[in-house]
């Protein structure tokens, strides 16, 4: 329970912390809150040579609303922050996930940010921000700002789009034109609280709303299911252009791990873990559906 | 926080509270331990520290908590004696304890 030693700096400025990640990036492993990162080097399953520790850029924290309605969210803000944040909490899955995450002392420290550049493939974050087509803001010294979709920022197992100059300063989720209902539900493994099955949905009309009307968005996210969080676009085809009624909630669900290879480990095999994804992906889509219509 | 996962390096230039902060001296128990002492609220004593403070976390935002509020602010502290039930009846008995305008 000791890390193998290692160099510390404390970057002051985001220039800096670019700085130091531009020369070291290789050896370099930058932390934030730490609450994946340092019982991962106690284990010594990580041994970076070198912390750039973020954890004190305060321009990289907090949430904002930008001119044109998307919330802008930065990396350095930690769960117990977003879980006192009214525009936040707006969010119906979001209010369903992050209380839940952890306990309260990981919560005070966690970052939203370090848990999708941890991308732990059974970590809530990477499904909320799958369902919410949420935007990666990242930057370097040697090439700017660029924007990653968090469709194309999930690579494998703790695999992400980053390079390893980069940091990631913030997130972006769209501002939804129409109405949405929204819901997450996992089951959780009983120890760790990582999700044996979790899924979030995101469903909406992008016109006005009554109950009779189809939903033409559906958005629905996986993790702890694969080796990474993925997409259900199975589930959202059958759903696209339906009232979710609950025949086509049933019938959509059997297509929750199609193209997938289900992970099976101690806690739960694989046929165990595919019959809860389809139970916990029926639950969202029945949450999501009544506070679409309420 | 939970001190394993904040290396020391980290705190640098910031203020820590333990919870040795909390009583004077031996004789003037802070009103949270005199009700872990008074209801049982530890049996080895080792998980006791957490308790406190993490308690008292919950108490400087919730100052009259229900059984629930309690039991979701521990839940990341494990007791192995598994007392948990006096400790939440401590820390009730604590909180309403530090309600009382001070003498």
């Amino acid at each position: 329970m000791i890390p193998a030693a290692f160099a510390y700096e404390r970057a002051a400025s985001v220039d800096e912390a670019l700085g130091l990640l531009a020369e070291r990036g290789l050896d370099a492993k930058l932390i934030a809150g730490g609450q994946s990162l340092l019982p991962l080097m106690k284990l010594r399953l990580a041994r970076p040579e070198r912390l750039i520790d973020i954890g004190r850029l305060d321009d990289l924290r907090g949430v904002r609303v930008l001119p044109d309605g998307r919330l802008a969210i930065g990396a350095l803000t930690t769960y117990s922050q977003l879980v006192q944040d009214a525009t936040a909490m707006r969010l119906a899955l979001l209010g369903d996930a992050l209380p839940q995450i952890a306990d309260v002392q990981v919560r005070n420290r966690g970052t939203i940010g370090g848990a999708i550049a941890h991308a732990d493939p059974a970590a809530d974050v990477p499904a909320l921000l799958l369902a919410l087509g949420a935007e990666i803001v990242v930057t370097s010294s040697a090439r700017g700002e660029r924007l990653i979709a968090i469709d194309d920022f999930f690579l494998g197992p703790f695999a992400t789009a980053l390079e390893p100059d980069e940091l990631l300063t913030e997130i972006r989720l769209p501002a939804p034109s129409g109405s949405y209902g929204s819901a997450y539900r996992r089951l959780a493994q009983q120890a760790s609280g990582f999700a044996i099955a979790g899924v979030a949905v995101v469903i909406g009309q992008t016109g006005s709303a009554s109950e009779g009307d189809p939903v033409d968005d559906v958005r629905v996210a996986v993790t702890g299911v694969g080796d990474q969080p993925y997409r259900a676009t199975g589930v959202e085809d059958v759903l696209r252009g339906t009232k979710v009624d609950p025949a086509t909630i049933a019938a959509a669900v059997a297509a929750i791990c199609d193209g997938i290879t289900v992970q099976s480990d101690i806690h739960a095999d694989r046929t165990y873990r595919s019959a809860m994804a389809g139970v916990m992906a029926r639950r969202a889509l029945e949450t999501a559906r009544e506070r679409l219509f309420e | 926080m939970k001190s394993c996962t904040v290396l020391a390096v980290q705190a640098d230039g910031s203020t820590v509270r333990t919870v040795e902060d909390l009583a004077p001296d031996p004789e003037h128990l802070h009103p949270l331990q005199a009700a872990f002492v008074e209801h049982h609220g530890l049996q080895c004593g080792y998980c006791t520290p957490g308790m406190l403070m993490t308690a008292l976390d919950l108490l400087d935002r919730v100052p009259d908590p229900t059984d629930g509020d309690i039991r979701d602010a521990l839940h990341g502290n494990y007791c192995r004696c598994t007392g948990y039930q006096s400790i939440v009846e401590s820390i009730q008995v604590g909180a309403a304890a530090m309600r009382e305008p001070a003498p």
